[in-house]
């Protein structure tokens, strides 16, 4: 019972998180300057969540077959493949990465 | 160039659904498919929806029932902050503790719908299911696309399309246990790497994209040892907003001056 009042609040805090940014009046963003920013954000974010993905467990830098996923990514977007076959190679990639041994 | 996605002149799509819903235009499935975004929004969907499976079996594994399980990923909605949450119980960790790190991790999704809300201007309901469907994957397919009408969509069919498999499959999960495996075997969480990386892609024509892209790469790798996980994406986002302020391009005065009567500043600014 104990645990689900906490499950509970737990979902509400990550909501109004969410709503909080949406709350945020659209026009303050609105001038030339802040849209740089917001850009250069979404470029931040990207990346930084791409590096998250491919090097990080946890707290810690784990380099393993993720790696050579974002190798086989990045060769596919170089040929211009269409998105589903960068995810599909990345896939591959780190599946065949694993049945050869890498962790 | 940094840019969001521009707004066409005349906003076709932003009467739609509003005042006259008997003119709306709802587009047929076929048009629907030959989106970009959609196509795009439906595969983030498949590979993210499917790691729903681990999280349902650790979760089952830490002791929590089949409802509590399904009741966070109804109604927490982020996937790290899901699997922080069910990792400090399975530590014996408190319910306070275990709600303080989910709502850590939890923050970067405010940042997103700051710029969600910017970026589509959701209004009335619309404004909060958006802030249900505001994770890293319908944020970085919306913002990846390059028209209003196509961020849209994208946000929409990956938000909508990871809240339905990530709720199935984190029944399945719970259910099933561990009897179907690690997801990583599949490469699963190799997709994920592939969709990101897809996604920033063709953000990073200009020398200022890849420069920001470089510096925000290092902020991360160096965080990730030294902060608790979802905070590597907020030291980045911080680097990121002030390169973005401070660097001014020449831009003529005159241009400057143009956008000011604008009613709708629009968000072709960077364009």
């Amino acid at each position: 019972m104990v645990l689900w009042s906490w499950i509970l609040a737990a979902g509400f805090v990550s909501f109004a998180t969410k709503l909080a940014g949406y709350l945020v009046p659209a026009r303050i963003l609105g001038n030339p300057r802040m849209l740089r920013a917001a850009g250069a954000l979404t470029v931040g974010l990207l990346t930084s969540l791409t590096v998250v993905t491919t090097v990080s467990s946890g707290s810690v830098l784990v380099p393993d077959a993720r790696l050579a996923a974002a190798a086989a990514a990045a060769v596919a977007l170089w040929l211009r493949a269409p998105f589903l076959v960068v995810v599909a190679a990345g896939a591959l990639a780190a599946a065949a990465a694993r049945m050869a041994g890498l962790p | 160039m940094l840019s969001f996605p521009t707004i066409p002149p005349d906003r076709p799509e932003s009467k739609a659904g509003c005042e006259k819903p008997g003119r709306t235009h709802y587009p047929d499935s076929v048009e629907l498919l030959a989106s970009p975004a959609v196509r795009v929004g439906l595969s983030v969907a498949v590979a993210t929806g499917l790691y729903g499976i681990s999280f349902g079996a650790l979760s089952a594994a830490s002791g929590l029932s089949l409802a509590q399980t399904a009741a966070l990923s109804l109604l927490m909605f982020s996937g790290g902050s899901q699997f922080a949450f069910i990792g400090v119980v399975a530590g014996g960790g408190s319910g306070l503790s275990a709600l303080s790190a989910a709502a850590l991790l939890g923050l970067r999704n405010g940042v997103y719908g700051m710029q969600l809300n910017f970026l589509l201007r959701p209004r009335g309901w619309r404004k909060a299911a958006a802030a249900q469907l505001t994770i890293d994957e319908s944020v970085a397919t919306a913002t990846a696309q390059s028209e209003l009408l196509e961020a849209k969509r994208g946000f929409w069919t990956a938000g909508i399309g990871v809240f339905v498999l990530w709720n199935v499959f984190t029944l399945v999960g719970a259910l099933l246990g561990g009897a179907v495996g690690d997801p990583r075997q599949w490469g699963l969480d190799g997709a994920a790497v592939a969709a990101f990386l897809g996604l920033l892609w063709p953000r990073l024509r200009s020398r200022e994209a890849g420069a920001i892209a470089v510096a925000c790469a290092v902020v991360t790798v160096v965080a990730v040892p030294l902060a608790p996980p979802g905070v590597p994406i907020l030291c980045a986002a911080v680097v990121a907003a002030v390169l973005g302020l401070r660097r001014t391009p020449p831009r003529p005065p005159e241009a400057a001056a143009d956008r000011r009567p604008d009613p709708q500043p629009g968000l072709n600014g960077g364009a």
